[in-house]
């Protein structure tokens, strides 16, 4: 029987988005069974539009920075943007994937995506700005799951 | 030595390599080689990682200018 991993997504992100991908596209060409439990913030990984996921060099001193910045520097407005997009470049320079095609990836690979119901009644999403690949649970229907794992991580 | 696809991992970075070596294979019939070049480091670990954890067989590697070059027999 197929090996099985479990991920619960809860950061929306840019860096903290690619490990849950990074892993479950892995896992899923490893033959694992897979699925992802996506809750607070991590629902915002699930949306059809992908790119305000944002990076912020605010209260992430352990960020590379190409020269140092005072905090007073990093709160300004657009420093946030200007992260982001510096962030991005760097990516696709060194040939990472991006989070759309990590996902689509996934999807095609079977990984089995699962919203949190409860998260997206809290902050009043619109289903129909999410992807439509998912699948809606509570707790519950993802320890149905997680309780035979091999591999169950929080991300 | 003799393959019957090639796979073109340049520039490709973790985990696009494995997980294009998986899609690749997907196609393929038991026996059959496939070549992987790949100029990401990291997948010279990952790719006898990947063999021994799905059946197929990484039978030969090498690396050419900078490049590394995977046979992987399909299982």
């Amino acid at each position: 029987m197929a090996k099985k991993m479990a991920i619960i997504a809860t950061k929306g992100t840019l860096d903290m988005a690619y490990p849950p991908f990074i892993l479950a596209s892995t896992a899923a060409a490893l033959g694992y069974d897979v699925q992802v439990f996506f809750t607070f913030y991590g629902l915002q990984l699930l949306r059809k539009d992908l790119s305000d996921v944002k990076i912020s060099p605010l209260a992430n001193p352990a960020m590379p920075m190409p020269i140092p910045m005072p905090v007073m520097v990093q709160m300004l407005p657009g420093m946030e943007s200007m992260a982001t997009m510096m962030m991005k470049q760097k990516l696709a320079k060194h040939g990472v994937a991006s989070l759309e095609e990590l996902r689509d990836l996934c999807l095609e690979a079977d990984v089995k995506f699962i919203a949190c119901q409860m998260t997206v009644d809290l902050f009043e999403f619109d289903k129909s700005e999410f992807i439509d690949n998912v699948e809606y649970g509570g707790a519950a229907t993802f320890m149905g799951f997680a309780g035979d794992t091999d591999i169950c991580l929080f991300v | 030595m003799n393959f019957d696809k090639e796979l073109n991992a340049r520039g490709l970075s973790c985990p696009l390599p494995i997980v294009k070596t998986k899609k690749s294979l997907a196609d393929m019939t038991p026996g059959q080689i496939l070549k992987v070049i790949s100029t990401d480091t990291g997948s010279v670990k990952d790719m006898a990682a990947f063999a021994e954890q799905t059946g197929n067989a990484l039978v030969a590697q090498e690396e050419v200018g900078g490049e590394f070059v995977f046979y992987m027999k399909k299982g």
